[in-house]
């Protein structure tokens, strides 16, 4: 085999690597709890939706939740019990806030159901119906990044899809789930490799891993072995941190650079996390849908580091008291690792599929945060940068609020947030902190506006009706009072007609009344004459 | 002599045709300035500003008869964004107009609500449901917290309530606000008790 030409990504840097503490023994698989609390959001997209009812038996593998739209990913029970309750719970989020989780009790039974059809000859089956029931069965990025990965696996429409990369870099410190998972899974990393090559219709298969994990490699190269698959090709890359980042990776292997705005697919590259390609193969092949994950648990504030096989759900407070507990100097609970990770306010939080690592820091390695001094230029941030932007600028302008040169000059969506800048930064200051905010700032300024154009046209549009209905009530008293005014002048012509009507009577009645007394008067005289006759 | 003269007036007169052309084919309808001003304004349509709106609001600024700080919803960053506009110095907003408060939205304690309809009618932006003796409601994501349904309200059922964010909506803070909030809470470390979210903030990953 030819050895692959490896290139350098700029900057970058060696944090201490903490793997030893938690990478040496095997996966555990963690007994079930009392109490599972899933999350109805564990992915990038929409909150997937509830199909299940508070007081509802469910089985191993049953649906809980079902995607709520194409961005989005449905969630299956990791054991048989009953619903207790779908309410707000404490979730891993840098927030703190809550968010709708599913409380189930497990019944301790285990019951499963069969989820879907087991596929092992997945070669005979369309690409269409694999990525299918990738969607169907909850997978997301368990790198960390949690993107459905149906999704991805779409690709971008008019672009082949050359190379299945299936990162297994794993560089952040402390983390080993992604190690423990190539060394013991190999297999079910690759044949989830084959299936991927399968529904994109690649013809390669780079799997990257630092050379920090030489059993890792040593076990993905027997399984490939094993499996006489030539389309694949297992390169141990130098150990620097950021090398994971996805683009990066692709940099290391082929010396390709993507920018911000291109997606790796569009250049023919789809990228999976090693865990992510075991997912896929268990989904595939086993009918499984994605309800558990490993997960490194690891810091100087444990008693006993290492990897457990947990279901989803899961209280990290419970994983953590089965796995040994905490030490008394426990000081800072993080969630992801030391670079990427963000501190928790609670161990009240569940197993997510985004939860790859909780680190435990005991009070020694958790120092107070040092002040931030001035900045003093010096330059090792943008040195660090592994994407070349200018740390120092972005920092200054995010700090004088001018979010907008901080976006259009200084590139500040290119940042991948893996904290170089602020590790390296000899005033302590928190940089990466800055962008974080900025980012969500300049996000949240977008909403707002778009919420102040949709105010500003429910308000003209409510004028405009105001306006309209006050025209339309004058135009009909308008009418109204036209029609009173032809009324009254057609009026006095009737009563004239009516006062000439009683007058004839009256004249009529009269003429009748002298006709009468004419008759009457005739009627005597005549009488008279007769008597004078006699 | 002459020709100089003769040249300068055509070229004049005929430069003064084009503009006056220009000036009647390229004409814009409404207020160019106006509408800036306008983008930059909250939509609130609250009012505070004495003009009856955001719009009137931002059209008696083009026409320089309103300052720039009368805007409470808005707050420093809308006076600071017209500043830049306008080409003037930012000022303090102006406290007989409105201090700066947070997002909050109207709600109405539909126990209470007679369905006497005073409140729709005083939405500015329609926000509120209902029909006459029936129950009133607030359309959340439209409701601008302008707070003119509040003082109508016969029955004073209608209460401001701050906006709580989602997952989806919450921003980090600024270092700046944490290292504050740090200082409030107890040696800015996080202790790892349930619910202490104020803490939770001080938290450093990096190391």
């Amino acid at each position: 085999m030819s050895e692959r030409i490896l290139y350098r990504f700029p900057g970058g840097f060696h944090p201490e690597q903490h793997k030893n503490e938690s990478n040496a023994k095997p996966i555990r698989r963690a007994a079930m709890p009392a109490q599972l609390v899933i999350p109805l959001k564990q992915h990038i997209g929409a909150t997937a939706e509830a199909v299940v009812n508070v007081g509802e038996r469910v089985l191993r593998n049953q649906r809980l939740a079902k995607a709520d739209g194409y961005v989005s990913a449905p969630i299956h029970a990791p054991t048989s019990g009953l619903v207790r309750a779908i309410e707000e719970h404490d979730v891993p989020h840098p927030s703190g806030l809550r968010a709708a989780c599913i409380v189930l009790e497990p019944d301790g039974l285990d019951e499963a159901l069969q989820a879907f059809e087991p596929w092992p000859d997945f070669g005979e089956i369309a690409p269409l119906l694999l990525r299918e029931r990738v969607r169907e069965a909850g997978i997301v990025g368990l790198g960390g990044a949690v993107f459905p990965s149906a999704v991805k696996l779409a690709g971008t429409p008019g672009t082949a899809i050359h190379t299945v990369l299936l990162n297994g870099a794993e560089c952040e410190p402390y983390i080993s789930c992604d190690d423990r998972v190539m060394r013991e899974r190999a297999e079910e990393v690759l044949r989830g490799g084959q299936i991927l090559m399968h529904v994109v219709g690649a013809g390669k298969c780079l799997v990257g891993v630092e050379d920090n994990k030489p059993e890792a490699i040593a076990a993905l190269r027997a399984a490939a072995l094993k499996l006489a698959d030539p389309r694949f090709e297992i390169v141990a890359i130098p150990t620097i941190y950021p090398s994971g980042a996805e683009k990066l990776l692709i940099h290391v292997l082929t010396g390709q650079k993507i920018s911000r705005e291109t997606r790796v697919t569009e250049r023919g590259f789809l990228g999976n996390n090693v865990a992510t390609a075991a997912a896929i193969y268990r989904a595939v092949v086993l009918g499984e849908p994605l309800t558990r994950r490993v997960v490194t648990l690891t810091g100087s504030g444990l008693n006993a580091p290492g990897n457990w096989d947990a279901p989803l759900g899961m209280l990290a407070s419970d994983l953590i008291a089965q796995a040994g507990g905490y030490q008394p100097d426990v000081a800072r609970l993080v969630f992801g690792g030391p670079m990427g990770g963000f501190a928790l306010a609670s161990d009240e939080v569940p197993l997510t599929k985004a939860a790859n690592c909780f680190l435990v820091l005991a009070a020694p390695d958790a120092p107070v945060e040092p002040l931030p001094m001035p900045c003093i230029r010096c330059g090792k941030c943008a040195e660090g940068c592994p994407v070349e932007l200018q740390p120092q600028q972005m920092l200054w302008d995010a700090r004088a609020g001018d979010f907008e040169r901080a976006e259009k000059q200084d590139s500040l969506f290119e940042c991948i947030e893996c904290g170089i800048c602020s590790a390296v930064c000899p005033s302590h200051i928190p940089l990466v902190q800055y962008f974080r905010y900025a980012k969500t700032e300049i996000w949240q300024r977008e909403r707002e506006h778009e919420k102040s154009s949709v105010a500003r046209d429910r308000f003209e549009f409510r004028n405009t009706r105001i306006e309209r209905d006050k025209q339309e009530r004058e135009a009909m008293l308008a009418q109204k009072r036209a029609q009173l005014a032809a009324q009254k002048a057609a009026e006095p012509v009737a009563a004239e007609a009516a006062v000439d009507d009683k007058q004839r009577a009256i004249l009529d009645a009269m003429a009748r009344a002298k006709a009468r007394k004419e008759a009457l008067q005739a009627e005597k005289t005549a009488a008279s004459e007769d008597a004078a006759h006699e | 002599m002459w020709t100089a003269i003769v040249v300068f007036t055509v070229l004049a007169l005929a430069l003064g045709l084009l503009l006056g052309y220009a000036g009647q084919a390229f004409k814009v309808e409404g207020d160019p300035l106006a509408d800036k001003i306008d983008a930059l304004l909250p939509q609130t349509q609250c009012g505070q500003c004495s003009y009856p709106g955001c719009r009137p609001y931002a059209e008696a600024i083009a026409r320089g008869e309103a300052d720039i700080n009368q805007c409470p919803p808005g707050g420093e960053a809308t006076i600071k964004a017209l500043a830049d506009l306008l080409g003037v110095e930012a000022k303090p907003l102006s406290a007989e107009h409105g201090v700066e408060k947070p997002k909050m939205v109207a709600w109405i304690d539909e126990q209470v609500c007679i369905g006497c309809t005073l409140c729709i009618q005083a939405c500015p932006v329609d926000a509120i449901l209902g029909a006459p003796k029936l129950m009133h409601t607030v359309i959340v994501d439209e409701c601008t917290g302008c707070e003119l349904c509040v003082a109508p309200c016969p029955v004073d059922c209608i209460y401001m309530q701050p906006l709580v964010p989602t997952l989806e909506q919450w921003r980090w803070p600024s270092p700046e606000e944490r290292l504050a909030i740090a200082e409030e809470s107890v040696a800015g470390s996080v202790r790892m008790d349930s619910h202490q979210h104020e803490v939770a903030k001080t938290g450093r990953a990096e190391s």
